[in-house]
C-alpha cells in the first residue's frame, strides 16, 4: 500500500440492506486529482450513480468525506462533507458541517464512507475504529435530532461523535438536515432525507488512531505558527465575539437582507436580531468546531411565549431567513424557531424560505385558512413553528411544503412561482441580490442551487474590493449606495467558485481566510508538511475547477433537459423593485442576467446552453465523463 | 509549568489535545492527549477540562518511587517504572494514560496547550 500521508488511508463502504461492510485503501489517484471532501463526494457520486436514479431509492448513495487537512493541527480543520443525488434538486447535492465528526472518522481510520442500500428497520451505523455495526434503534423513531444525539451519547459513550437526523429526515422532507454536536448542521440539499430513505437515523464514530504525517515536527511547528498568525489578525478580536451574526447589521446597511419573503432587502428591526442581541440576551457559551480559534458557534438559551430552549446560534443565515424572511422580530423568537428546526431536522435556510413563501401565499389569498388549518401571518412565531411541525410530519399542507417552494408553487399555481425564491429547486440563502449582479450570478450558477457558499461575490458587488468580510463589516457604509454594475463581475465569480469550494475539498473551514483574512500561502506550506506533496495554491485551484466542471456535468447527466434555463432566479428578483431600504426601487432585468450568463459560459468553456464542451472536459482530465 | 483552567472560557475546540499528543508523542492522535475536554450539552451548555494539576497522588501511590517532583512538576522515571499502572488507576482526574509502549504517561508541564489555546481557557498557574 502506498502511504498517503495526511490521509487516514482507508475508506468504508456500507450496504445497509445486506449489512456488508467493505474497507478499502483510499486510491492515491483520487487523492491526487480531487484532494478530498467535496472532491471525493463529487467523483464518487458521479461514478456511482446511473442516470434515472431515484434520489430516495436504495441506489442513491450518502457519501461522507474528510479532506487531507481534516483532523490536523491547523485553524479550522474540522470540516466534514456530505453528498448525495439531491431529492431537492434532482441534481448534484452536497453540504458540509463543522464540529468534530470528520476528525473522528479519520482517527477511526477512514477518509470517507459511502452508505448504500436501505436498512430493513430504523438503525444507526456504529463505528468503533475497526469494528463496524449496524444497530437497530426503532425506539429513536420520531425523536428530535438533538434528542437522538443525547440518547446515543448516553448509550455509546461521550467519546463518540455522532450525526443524526430528525423526524423531517425520517419523513424524507427534501430540505431536511444532518445534525451533529448539538447544533452544527449539514443543512443543504436534503441529504438527511436520503439517510431517512435508507432508514439510517444516525452514524456514531469513535476514533482513537493516528493520522500519518510526512513531517510531524515540521507540521506541528507550522500549525502552531498558523495559530499565532490567526491571533494577530484584527478579525480574531472583532469577528469572534459575534461570529456570522455580525453580518446582520452590515447586510441591512447595504440592503441585501432578505425580508418578507424577499419583497424587501432591509428589515427595520434588524438591531433586535443582530450579533449584539445574541450576546446580550441569549449567550451561554462560545462553542467551537474542532481546532477553531474563532468560534462562530454561540450557544444560548431563548425564552419565548411559545417555548424556551437551549440552542446553538442563530447563525447569520438563520437570522436572515427566519428573522428577515419570516419577519420574526426578536432574537429570542429567531433562536426558538432555529431550535425547532434543529430538533425536527429541518435546514433553517430552506425552512425559513419555505415558511415565508407560505406566509405570502396566505397573505395573497393563494392558500386559505382551510388549506393551512389556520390563519397565518408574517411575524408570528407560533405560525412559523406550526408550519415547521406540519412540514416535518408531512401533515396536511406540510406534505406539499415538504417538497420545497418550487414544487409547492407548482401545486398552488396562481403565479406563485414568481416569488418561490429558489434556483434549481434549492431555496435561496440569506443574501438578496437586486443590487448585486455578481452575487446574483453566484446563486444562479452554483452547482447545488441557490446557495452562497460557492461564491460570495457580495462584498465585491458592494465595495468593488476584495476585502475580507471582517474588514467590510468594520468599514460599514456611508451615504447613498451606488448602483452596482455587472461589468467585470464574471471573472470574480468564477475565481470565487474555485477558491471557496477548495476549502471544502481540503476539509477545512474557509472562514479563517474569507472572514479573518488568513493568507492562503500558509495552506501551501502546511499541506506539503502534512502530505509530503508540493502543491501551489493555483494548482489546488485548478483541482477545484476540475470539480466544478464535474458537478456541472453531473447535473447534465441526471436532470432531464438541464441547461441554461436552470440558471435563472425567480421572476421576483428580475421584475419586482425592492420595496424598502437602501436598494429601494432596484432590480436586475432578465436581459442583464442573460448577458452575464453568456459571458460566464464562454469564460467557463461551456456551450451557450451551459454544458461543458468536450475540449474543456479534456483539459481537466474529464474526457471520460 | 503548573496548569490552571477557566472552564467558562473553553469553547471545546480540542486544539489543546491535538498539540499535546503531537508534542509528547509526535502523533496526530488526540486520544493520546494528557488532558481531556468534556462538553455538557444540550443542557446546561458547559465544558469541563480534566488536567493534571500536579497534585502528586500518582507519586504517593508509586511503590517504586518512579514518580518524583522537581520544581512543582511530577515526572516519571522510566528506568524505575515497572508498568504496574497504580498511578493510572489512582489519578483523580484520569489524565494519566498508557502509551503505545505500555508505559504510563502524564503531563510534563510542557505548556504547549497554554500557548495554543485561543481563549486562555488553559494557562500557566
Amino acid at each position: 500500500m502506498i502511504m498517503l500521508n495526511g490521509y487516514a488511508g482507508k475508506n468504508l463502504k456500507i450496504n445497509v440492506s445486506s449489512g456488508e461492510c467493505r474497507v478499502e485503501n483510499t486510491a492515491p489517484e483520487l487523492a491526487e486529482k480531487y484532494l478530498g471532501g467535496r472532491g471525493f463526494v463529487a467523483r464518487l457520486l458521479y461514478d456511482g450513480l446511473e442516470p434515472g436514479t431515484d434520489p430516495l431509492g436504495e441506489k442513491n448513495m450518502v457519501v461522507v468525506a474528510t479532506g487531507p487537512l481534516s483532523g490536523h493541527l491547523l485553524p479550522g480543520s474540522g470540516k466534514t462533507h456530505f453528498g448525495s443525488l439531491s431529492p431537492a434538486t434532482g441534481g448534484y447535492g452536497d453540504s458540509n458541517l463543522g464540529g468534530h465528526f470528520g476528525p473522528a472518522l479519520k482517527y477511526a481510520g477512514y477518509d470517507y464512507m459511502v452508505i448504500e442500500g436501505a436498512a430493513p428497520k430504523l438503525s444507526a451505523i456504529v463505528i468503533d475504529n475497526d469494528q463496524i455495526r449496524i444497530v437497530e434503534y426503532e425506539e429513536l423513531q420520531g425523536k428530535g435530532a438533538i434528542e437522538a444525539e443525547k440518547e446515543l451519547k448516553a448509550r455509546l459513550g461521550e467519546d463518540y461523535q455522532i450525526i443524526t437526523i430528525g423526524p423531517a429526515g425520517e419523513n424524507k422532507v427534501v430540505f431536511s438536515c444532518i445534525s451533529h454536536d448539538f447544533g452544527r448542521q449539514a443543512g443543504r440539499c436534503g441529504i438527511a432525507a436520503v439517510m431517512g430513505s435508507k432508514n439510517i437515523k444516525a452514524v456514531a464514530v469513535r476514533g482513537t488512531k493516528s493520522i500519518p504525517v510526512y513531517n510531524p515536527a515540521g507540521a506541528q511547528k507550522k500549525g502552531e505558527e498558523m495559530y499565532r498568525v490567526c491571533f494577530s489578525k484584527p478579525g480574531f478580536k472583532t469577528w469572534t465575539p459575534y461570529g456570522t451574526a455580525s453580518l446582520t447589521d452590515w447586510a441591512n446597511e447595504v440592503g441585501v437582507f432578505p425580508t418578507r419573503n424577499f419583497q424587501s432587502s432591509y428589515a427595520e428591526f434588524h438591531k433586535q436580531i443582530n450579533g449584539q442581541a445574541i450576546r446580550d440576551r441569549l449567550l451561554v457559551t462560545e462553542k467551537g468546531c474542532f481546532c477553531c480559534p474563532t468560534p462562530c458557534g454561540k450557544y444560548g438559551y431563548a425564552k419565548t411565549s411559545v417555548g424556551n430552549a437551549y440552542v446553538e446560534g442563530p447563525e447569520y443565515e438563520s437570522i436572515a431567513t427566519l428573522g428577515g424572511s419570516c419577519c420574526l422580530e426578536t432574537i429570542e423568537e429567531v433562536a426558538y424557531a432555529n431550535y425547532v428546526c434543529d430538533q425536527l431536522g429541518l435546514d433553517t435556510i430552506s425552512a425559513g424560505v419555505v415558511a415565508s413563501f407560505a406566509l405570502e401565499c396566505f397573505e395573497k389569498g393563494v392558500i386559505s385558512a382551510n388549506d393551512v388549518g389556520k390563519g397565518i401571518s408574517f411575524g408570528s412565531l407560533e405560525d412559523v413553528v406550526y408550519l415547521f411541525e406540519k412540514i416535518a410530519s408531512r401533515d396536511g399542507i406540510g406534505a406539499v411544503l415538504a417538497e420545497g417552494v418550487r414544487h409547492a408553487a407548482g401545486v398552488f399555481g396562481q403565479h406563485s412561482d414568481h416569488y418561490a425564491i429558489q434556483v434549481k429547486g434549492l431555496e435561496w440563502s440569506g443574501y438578496e441580490c437586486r443590487n448585486a449582479p455578481g452575487m446574483m450570478l453566484s446563486y444562479m450558477t452554483a452547482d447545488v442551487g441557490a446557495h452562497h457558499n460557492r461564491s460570495w461575490a457580495l462584498g465585491f458587488d458592494i465595495s468593488q474590493s476584495d476585502a475580507d468580510v471582517s474588514a467590510l463589516i468594520s468599514a460599514g457604509t456611508s451615504g447613498e449606495l451606488p448602483l452596482s454594475s455587472p461589468e467585470g463581475k464574471v471573472d470574480h465569480v468564477i475565481s470565487m467558485q474555485h477558491s471557496r469550494p477548495l476549502f471544502d475539498a481540503l476539509g477545512i473551514c474557509r472562514l479563517q481566510t474569507m472572514e479573518i483574512g488568513f493568507e492562503t500561502a500558509h495552506y501551501e506550506d502546511v499541506y506539503e508538511l502534512i502530505t509530503g506533496r508540493k502543491l501551489s495554491w493555483p494548482e489546488m485551484l485548478e483541482i477545484s475547477e476540475r470539480i466544478w466542471h464535474l458537478t456541472r456535468q453531473f447535473n447534465a447527466k441526471h436532470i432531464d433537459g438541464f441547461g441554461r434555463s436552470a440558471d435563472f432566479p425567480p421572476r421576483r428578483l428580475m421584475e419586482d423593485p425592492v420595496t424598502t431600504g437602501p436598494n429601494k426601487g432596484r432590480f436586475l432585468k432578465r436581459e442583464i442576467l442573460d448577458k452575464l450568463l453568456s459571458e460566464y459560459y464562454e469564460k467557463r468553456g461551456w456551450d451557450q446552453n451551459g454544458i461543458p464542451t468536450a475540449e474543456t472536459l479534456e483539459r481537466f482530465g474529464l474526457e471520460k465523463v | 509549568m503548573k496548569l490552571t483552567v477557566k472552564e467558562e472560557l473553553c469553547s471545546g475546540c480540542n486544539v489543546c489535545r491535538v498539540v499535546c499528543a503531537l508534542e509528547n508523542f509526535s502523533v496526530v492522535r488526540p486520544s493520546r492527549a494528557l488532558l481531556q475536554i468534556k462538553g455538557n450539552f444540550p443542557d446546561p451548555g458547559t465544558y469541563n477540562i480534566a488536567y493534571c494539576n500536579q497534585c502528586g497522588v500518582c507519586a504517593d501511590v508509586c511503590l517504586e518511587e518512579a514518580i518524583s517532583e522537581t520544581d512543582g512538576e511530577y515526572n516519571i522515571d522510566y528506568n524505575l517504572c515497572t508498568q504496574c499502572m497504580d498511578c493510572v488507576d489512582s489519578c483523580p482526574f484520569e489524565v494519566i494514560i498508557v502509551n503505545d509502549s505500555g508505559y504510563p504517561a502524564k503531563c510534563t508541564g510542557c505548556g504547549k496547550c497554554t500557548e495554543i489555546c485561543p481563549r486562555a481557557a488553559v494557562s500557566a498557574r
